[in-house]
């Protein structure tokens, strides 16, 4: 038996398992990243809240979701939650683990974008004589969203490869596969290159996307601020 | 042309009229009982050091700075204690000019003079346009309708910017040292359309230092320093070196 068997390799890249596993991988990531856009901008504009309450609480959920491994979220959402009565299928529960986390860091960007719509414009805004949430709908967020476009392509590209840790739940998606594929028979080189073309096959597509629509907001006036502002935001590292 | 005049047998009744306003930062006393006041169809010009507190006077009146005491009377109405809701309503009747312009950068030329009357008036996207339009050819800028801000000279911007204001139809301008932030070539066509509205009987306050504008644009002028009004006077008295020396001084300053 040769170390490396390309027909096995061809095999596993056509085979229904490795594309239903990929198409998970897919769904978890968008599905997960929605959520985390979601209680990222909940939390961004959480903590604009002249409230003390509200900031307080927005730091606390930072802390948690920050402050632990997603892992941990992940598995504990699977083997905790259903003790509390809540008992969710798999895949819900890494959209609820991943998007909840992911929340987190989105928030981040998010302000980071709100923070950079100067404190002029909102004045000029409220001068105008507009109430103070829609000096946020029209004026802060629409300029705030160009600025935060790029960083939330990376972070679907982050996504892409966080969704692996949700084999540990049993969710059926590209790495369980390859590697219930591999308990089989040992072939490992195989599967896991079979998973590995795959991924890298998502995320370039996703780059290219990323790639094109920041080049249409370049190439828009007004888009100039937006691209110096966006490459100084922060990057995450996890 | 609807302006004041010394001869006039009844005093016109004051459009905006502030009282002993009185302003802190932290600690610092930033207006300390300042009187302002302008009749309809007046140009009020306010000079004096920067630090003098008149900035923030200009955001006191339109509220958007929170006062500490004092009264201001407005279109015949106390507004020193309204309410966050309602001074949003009473600042759409005093239109605002900023130094450094803050034109909406995400909107064209035409979007951020019609932005106003979109989102605050509800009126018609067409018509505001429209009015757009019509106020784009009053700052002498009909061609740059479709221009984004970073496309416009700083002379552009700010013309933009009054139109913005001037879009809300109101009863006051109130202008932030709008041409400091510019070159030197294009402060004269900001001052130009400023004048041309004050001609028209636009009631305007002016923080500036531009005294050739004061001389002859103001009505009245009033300089103040550390925050309280030094000295008042109607213009031509006010360059007629009748004034107190460190008001003449600054003026020298000035011409340096």
């Amino acid at each position: 038996m040769s170390l490396f068997q390309p027909h096995l390799l061809a095999q596993y890249l056509v085979s229904a398992d490795f594309f239903h596993g990929a198409m998970m991988t897919l769904s978890l990531s968008i599905a997960s990243l929605a959520t985390g856009l979601v209680v990222g901008l909940v939390l961004a504009v959480g903590q604009e809240v002249p409230l003390r309450a509200v900031r307080a609480l927005v730091v606390f959920y930072l802390w948690l979701f920050r402050g632990t491994p997603v892992l941990l979220q992940l598995v504990f959402a699977f083997n905790v939650l259903p003790a509390f009565g809540l008992l969710l299928p798999g895949f819900a529960c890494a959209v609820l683990a991943l998007g909840l986390n992911e929340g987190a860091y989105m928030a981040e960007i998010m302000r980071s974008g709100i923070r950079a719509v100067g404190p002029g414009q909102r004045l000029a805004a409220r001068a105008l004589g507009l109430e103070e949430w829609r000096v946020m709908r029209w004026v802060v967020l629409p300029q705030a969203l160009r600025i935060i476009i790029p960083p939330i392509g990376n972070q679907f590209i982050g996504m892409l490869k966080l969704s692996a840790l949700v084999s540990v739940i049993g969710v059926q998606e590209l790495l369980l596969v390859a590697d219930q594929t591999a308990s089989g028979n040992f072939r490992y080189i195989e599967t896991l290159t079979a998973a590995g073309l795959y991924y890298l096959a998502l995320t370039t597509v996703f780059m290219a996307i990323q790639s094109v629509i920041e080049r249409s907001y370049r190439r828009r006036p007004g888009a100039r601020r937006a691209v110096v502002a966006a490459a100084s935001s922060t990057q995450f590292i996890r | 042309m609807i302006r004041p005049s010394d001869d006039a047998a009844q005093p016109m009744p004051r459009l905006l009229d502030a009282v002993a306003i009185w302003k802190r930062f932290g600690g610092l006393e930033v207006l300390q009982g300042v009187d302002v006041s302008v009749t309809p169809g007046e140009c009020l010009v306010l000079l004096g050091p920067s630090g003098a507190g008149k900035s923030t006077l200009l955001r006191c009146l339109n509220l958007l700075e929170p006062i500490a005491s004092g009264s201001i009377l407005f279109e015949g109405r106390e507004i020193a204690n309204t309410p966050r809701r309602q001074a949003a309503l009473l600042r759409r009747r005093m239109g605002m000019v900023f130094q450094n312009f803050e034109l909406f950068q995400h909107l064209s030329a035409e979007d951020n003079i019609a932005f106003g009357p979109i989102r605050v008036k509800h009126m018609p996207v067409k018509q505001a346009r429209e009015l757009a339009g019509h106020l784009l050819r009053k700052v002498h800028l009909p061609d740059k309708a479709a221009a984004f801000p970073d496309e416009l000279s700083g002379g552009q911007q700010q013309r933009v910017a009054i139109a913005r204001a001037l879009a809300m139809e109101p009863a006051l301008m109130l202008y932030d040292e709008p041409t400091s932030a510019l070159d030197p070539e294009t402060v004269g066509e900001v001052l130009n359309v400023m004048q041309e509205l004050a001609e028209e009987g636009m009631t305007s306050i002016v923080v500036t230092h531009e005294l050739g504008f004061a001389r002859r644009a103001a009505n009245e002028v009033v300089f103040m320093e550390a925050g309280r009004v030094a000295h008042r006077a109607p213009v031509g008295d006010f360059f007629n070196g009748s004034a107190p020396d460190r008001v003449v001084r600054f003026l020298n300053r000035m011409h340096a």
